[in-house]
């Protein structure tokens, strides 16, 4: 972990840390549910048969842990959430460093999720890579004033 | 499959749980792609992922997240749940196979349950831990609500 010699975080980059973007809506919907169960071997038939999620004391089909939605984006609009990628224009590449993910509450089919996140930090260090920017960005997903869940997301730009 | 559900009162300090291997494809990389909106290229594009020094397609760190997910799931369900997950993409993996691993860390009483504190990773058929990380999941009580 050598230091590195130039100032990788940009006056823009340090402005944009604890900044709330606006709020995007993310849709539960049972077929995402069962697309993202089926695209991780999940066999659980409670994400599934809605019969089964009702024998199991659920509604609707429980997302299966992970699973928080699709985000309702309009064509030609950024992604959601602040950008965790190319911040530095010399670091085009980036990776996912890692992820953590707290449910507080049974997310169901039908949910809208109203989730708002801003990055909580940004660090720099010299990798196997080359000099690097650490960005984490936490976002909160929301059910009407209830948090269901929040998630800890951390990109390596290289 | 199914295994009978696990209690809190069964579960000790040291003890791993039932491991999930899974055999990624690339057809599975695009499937998550499609499933979890992730369509960056060097998950599917081989060309494009040795153009910035892979060595080729990379398994989507997400996955191992939801593998993860996965791997908890099977362990608690159907009376428990998974109450947090996380983990450090620390070396990228190729298609190929996956163990999904964990072992118990701790285990409180809070309330009816049991929160039981893990320590989970993703290793590769070479048995190195690419993608460490840890988890909470709550457990039912043997005893019931009475608890």
């Amino acid at each position: 972990m050598s230091e590195v010699q130039e100032d990788l975080i940009t006056e823009e980059i340090r402005s944009l840390i604890g900044v709330e973007w606006p709020p995007v809506v993310y849709e539960v919907e049972r077929t995402g549910i069962r697309m993202w169960a089926r695209a991780v071997g999940i066999e659980d038939p409670v994400f599934h048969d809605e019969a089964e999620a009702r024998r199991r004391g659920f509604e609707r089909l429980p997302a299966p842990p992970g699973f928080l939605g699709v985000p309702r984006v309009l064509p030609g609009q950024p992604e959601p959430g602040p950008p965790i990628r190319g911040l530095n224009p010399r670091l085009q590449r980036s990776l996912n460093g890692g992820t953590e993910v707290e449910l507080c509450a049974p997310i169901l089919a039908g949910d809208e999720l109203v989730a708002t996140s801003r990055i909580v930090e940004v660090k720099q260090r010299a990798g196997r890579v080359g000099p690097m920017l650490i960005i984490t960005r936490e976002t909160a997903f929301r059910r009407g004033q209830a948090t269901v869940a929040r998630v800890r997301a951390t990109v390596i730009n290289y | 499959m199914e295994q009978g559900q696990v209690y809190g009162e069964d579960v000790e300090p040291g003890q791993e749980i039932p491991e999930v291997v899974k055999r990624v494809t690339p057809r599975q990389l695009v499937m998550w792609a499609a499933a979890s909106g992730d369509f960056y290229e060097i998950h599917y594009d081989a060309d494009y992922a040795r153009s910035v020094g892979l060595p080729g397609i990379v398994v989507h760190g997400a996955l191992k997240h939801a593998f993860l997910g996965d791997l908890l799931h099977r362990w608690v369900a159907p009376g428990g749940r998974v109450v947090s997950f996380g983990c450090s993409y620390r070396e990228l993996d190729r298609p190929g196979e996956l163990r999904c691993r964990g072992r118990v860390r701790g285990v409180r009483r809070e309330g009816t349950e049991h929160l039981v504190e893990l320590e989970v990773w993703v290793e590769d058929a070479q048995g190195r831990v690419t993608t460490p990380g840890s988890a909470v999941v709550a457990l039912p009580s043997r005893s019931g609500a009475e608890a």
